[in-house]
């Protein structure tokens, strides 16, 4: 049997011994056990959240608490159903998610983290002030779950029905992961002016994932409540949800796995520590959590990667080529070559005293190569940026195909048929690169969230796998398909680059600086791929330096010099042009 | 309510608003000069006020072997870090500044143990003695992680404040203090009583801010550090050390929340962990300012204070709800005003 195979029969022989252990172990390992999956649930939160999509919550612990708090209200005050009081944790913990998430995801930076502070400890401090759920003293005779004939009272029942759960949130999890949304979320780490220039909204992406993290620690609350059968509200303060972010970190933030490794290993340790540190000092209960966060700094500080990375290393994996369809992704279809295809009225952009674009006006035919030069600092990438919406104009107008565009949102530009490159490549450097083109195909494809847990989107995936490859094939990188894009020279990212944007099924490809850093072979390559996909009707308009590649390709030039348009024409006008001689060398003497 | 009320209350906001204002300064400032969102600041204020109570009684002050530890750790890590890059030759340097200066007023303080000096003194002993607590925790936490991504550095600030607030708790014990009044002198205007105490956290909040201004916009000193705020890379060009405006960063910042601190021991009772919270009121007023903004976060800042102060006339359990709930509009509003730049944020792992 190969290393591979092996690697694969890891979560199956992980599955049998969580199934079997109740069997063997005492019913003390079984107690631990139960708070190694509820930690585990909320940890696995983060680890989508925090790990995948760049955003930290100091506050799950508040969301765990709105979740008990909800079942125990409905169970002990109304003496209702158990399942009654998972619909209201759910509800609730969702509904104040959606609020936090609407209110704090649109800023950026550190806002986010740091308001989770604030509503954490606004939501801690409001439970015992909430008439009905007990005060400090906190509900007690909390009921056991039950299901018609079914009785989760036994510690072990608890334990099947935690950790039964638990591997259905991390089988949904994954899946999410390995899809059209997941690719994105992976890549809303440092990838987020990328993945808007394909069609993300990086908004609603968020909002998604902080919800996911949110229901998952609304359901642990549940949990909680019932297992325990007795609520305060100490378990709901900031340090657990210290505790939690520590159990990301732990087990590994970038690896669903490590939030059960992570979980395990903080209650382990906990215990242990409750154990010793009686001997130590009076005040062991506050010290806990000096051990917890030092460990927390020793991790990141020597170990960003977790307990999952050492794994990793163990037990490598190879990346999986996708299935491949035998039929790509429906095309649309592309105007007839001749028409008006990209109007730019007046463009101008300021930044405080410079005006980097300035009433710049010019228009693109379909079919058409336009090329954009000018000097060093003469504005063509700011302008780049603001027909593709990276950038607001001050004024202006940018119509395509006769829709105005005019400082609409990336992802809508993107929508409407205009893909890019960037300058300095952007790529995602630990995703393989079937999975960085796939990413192109975003806005050209649709299974969403539930479909992508469900596994119900493989059918749409393959085909999105069999464009993908179409366009590695194309670029010349079919047989690299499953090395990570990291690993290419720049040129070959420069190319794939441009395969992501071709995967996009783009009216107008918008190219900037496609030739910078390649070699005088890879940029003949360059051209004729550039003039390939001409030939399937796609538009081009790239900004470049180099004058042979510009003046060999294009059909037009338009040039730019501080900020103004100088001229436009095609090549043989503008190299006889005085004004951009001068532009270029100074005046002639 | 009545308007005398109102008043003794929009009073008493804007007494403790002062306090935010220079916590706040010190956070936006060490923030924007060393991208570090220093979570334990507040503990740098409480533990002054506890500094001086003991001072006060006598006793050795926590912060003695606190600070002693620190610098011992400090040291280790320094040692260790020249041993691997073989430059020992920079040993003495590495014990003078890690394990000697910040030792020294810990020493003065052991020195005198049991002596009472004069009030003034006291006030400057409790102020040295924390000043060295945050630059050694920058040199044991944070100096590990430069190139780290804000978010990295943001989760270790967290740790950090648990972490030291964990120690005080050893050092400090879990009594709350209450210093001596600087002043008992109270002023009757117009029915509103306004204790000396009061006037001097306005006025000293409204000299630092001012000493700050001027420090910022007039001393070659003040203008490396702005320099290193707006660009890091370009501050290290033009031949500024982000390491050395770094500590003067921790250090200008422990100044303001020490003072805070002494000011605010005598009017409430504080315990070892009491700074968590301060700081992050202080933090909501900051964000008014957008992190960025000295005069916004001042304004936020007192802010703070008045709903405060109003929030626990209305509902005392409910006061941090209230206080803390606020942050929701300013970020809304927060949200609507700015437009924000999409930071590249780099990756974790």
């Amino acid at each position: 049997m190969n290393r591979t195979a092996l690697t694969r029969l890891v979560p199956f022989a992980g599955l049998f011994v969580v199934a079997l252990l109740p069997m063997v172990a005492a019913p003390f390992t079984i107690t631990l056990m139960n708070y190694i999956g509820i930690g585990a649930l909320v940890a696995l939160g983060l680890v989508l959240m925090t790990g995948f999509g760049g955003l930290t919550s100091f506050g799950q612990a508040a969301f765990v608490g709105i979740g008990a708090y909800a079942t125990a209200w409905v169970t002990t005050v109304h003496g209702l159903s158990p399942l009654l009081g998972l619909g209201l944790a759910l509800l609730l913990s969702g509904a104040v998610a959606m609020l936090l998430g609407v209110i704090t995801l649109r800023l950026g930076g550190h806002f986010l983290p740091l308001s989770t502070i604030a509503w954490g400890i606004a939501i801690y401090f409001l439970f015992p002030n909430i008439p009905g759920l007990g005060a400090h003293d906190g509900i007690r005779g909390i009921p056991p779950i039950t299901l018609g004939p079914l009785s989760f009272a036994a510690n072990w029942a608890m334990y099947y029905l935690i950790w039964g759960l638990l591997v259905l949130a991390m089988w949904g999890v994954a899946n999410l992961l390995d899809s059209r949304e997941g690719r994105a979320i992976r890549s809303l780490r440092g990838g987020a002016t990328m993945i808007a220039s394909l069609g993300v909204d990086l908004f609603r992406m968020r909002l998604v994932i902080f919800l996911i993290a949110a229901l998952l620690a609304g359901l642990a609350g549940w949990l909680y409540a019932h297992m325990s059968r007795f609520i305060s509200p100490s378990p709901f303060d900031i340090r657990p949800s210290i505790e939690y972010l520590v159990m990301a970190m732990a087990g590994g933030a970038a690896s669903v796995y490590g939030a059960v490794l992570g979980a395990a290993i903080v209650v382990f340790l906990k215990n242990w520590i409750q154990d010793i540190l009686p001997y130590l000092s009076r005040n062991a209960g506050q010290l806990e959590i000096v051990a917890f966060a030092v460990l927390l700094i020793l991790l990141l500080q020597y170990a960003r990667g977790g307990a999952m990375s050492l794994m990793n290393r163990l037990v490598p994996r190879a990346p999986q080529l996708p299935t491949v369809a035998d039929t790509g992704l429906d095309r649309r279809m592309l105007p007839p070559a001749g028409e008006t295809l990209l109007k730019v009225e007046g463009a101008t952009r300021r930044f405080g005293g410079l005006i980097a674009v300035n009433a710049v006006s010019f228009e693109m035919m379909t079919g058409e190569i336009l090329g954009l030069i000018g000097p060093n600092g003469a504005g063509k990438s700011t302008l780049f940026n603001l027909v593709t919406g990276a950038l607001t104009m001050n004024s202006g107008r940018v119509s395509f195909l006769g829709r105005d565009i005019t400082n609409a949102p990336q992802a809508n530009i993107a929508r409407t048929g205009i893909a890019r490159t960037f300058q300095h490549v952007k790529l995602r450097a630990s995703m393989t690169l079937v999975d960085n083109v796939m990413l192109g195909a975003y806005a050209r494809t649709s299974s969403g969230f539930v479909q992508s847990m469900l596994r119900l989107d493989r059918g749409e995936e393959s085909r999105a796998a069999c464009e993908a490859m179409a366009q590695l094939e194309l670029v010349g990188l079919a047989d690299k398909a499953t090395d990570l894009a990291g690993n290419l020279p720049l040129g070959n990212q420069r190319v794939l680059e441009i395969a992501r944007a071709l995967a996009a099924d783009p009216i107008l490809i918008v190219l900037d600086e496609p030739a910078a850093g390649l070699r005088k072979s890879e940029k003949v390559a360059l051209a004729s791929q550039l003039r390939a996909i001409r030939a399937r009707g796609v538009s081009v308009l790239l900004v470049e330096h180099d004058m042979d590649f510009v003046m060999g390709l294009v059909d037009r030039v338009v040039v730019l010099e501080f900020g103004s348009k100088l001229m436009e024409g095609t090549p043989a006008e503008v190299r006889a042009s005085k004004a951009v001689q001068e532009a270029y060398l100074g005046g002639v003497v | 309510m009545d308007m005398q009320i109102a008043t003794i209350l929009a009073v008493d906001g804007i007494a403790t608003g002062a306090i935010y204002v220079l916590i706040a300064l010190g956070t936006v400032l060490i923030f924007s000069v060393t991208r570090v969102m220093f979570v334990p600041f507040g503990d740098i204020a409480a533990f002054a006020a506890l500094t001086l109570a003991m001072l006060q009684m006598g006793q050795l002050p926590g912060t003695v072997l606190l600070v002693v530890v620190l610098a011992a750790l400090a040291l280790v890590m320094e040692i260790f870090d020249l041993w691997r890059r073989s430059s020992l030759r920079l040993l003495p340097r590495a014990i003078a500044y890690y394990g000697i200066l910040p030792c020294l007023p810990a020493a003065v303080a052991w020195l005198l143990q049991g002596v009472r000096l004069s009030f003034g003194w006291e006030m400057l002993l409790a102020l040295a003695l924390v000043l060295p607590i945050a630059p050694l925790l920058d040199r044991i936490a944070f100096r590990p992680l430069a190139d780290a991504s804000a978010l990295v550095l943001l989760i270790v600030a967290v740790a950090v404040h648990f972490a030291i607030s964990g120690l005080a708790l050893l050092f400090f014990g879990p009594e709350g203090f209450r210093t001596e009044p600087i002043s008992r002198a109270v002023f009757d205007v117009g029915g509103v009583v306004i204790s000396a105490q009061m006037l001097l956290m306005v006025g000293a909040a409204a000299a630092f801010s001012g000493l700050l201004y001027l420090y910022f916009e007039k001393t070659i000193g003040g203008k490396a550090l702005r320099a290193t705020a707006i660009n890091r890379v370009g501050a290290r060009i033009v031949g500024i050390r982000p390491q050395r405006t770094g500590t003067i960063a921790y250090l200008l910042g422990s100044v303001l929340g020490g003072v805070s601190g002494l000011l605010i021991g005598p009017v409430a009772t504080l315990y070892y962990d009491s700074g968590f919270l301060i700081g992050l009121k202080a933090f909501v007023g900051a964000v008014v300012g957008g992190l960025a903004s000295y005069p916004l976060t001042a304004v936020g800042a007192i802010a703070i204070g008045i709903l405060e102060s109003y929030g626990s006339f209305w509902s005392s359990s409910l006061k941090e709800t209230i206080v803390f709930s606020a942050l929701i509009p300013i970020l809304i509003w927060r949200s609507l005003v700015s437009t924000h730049h999409e930071e590249e944020e780099e990756e974790i792992a």
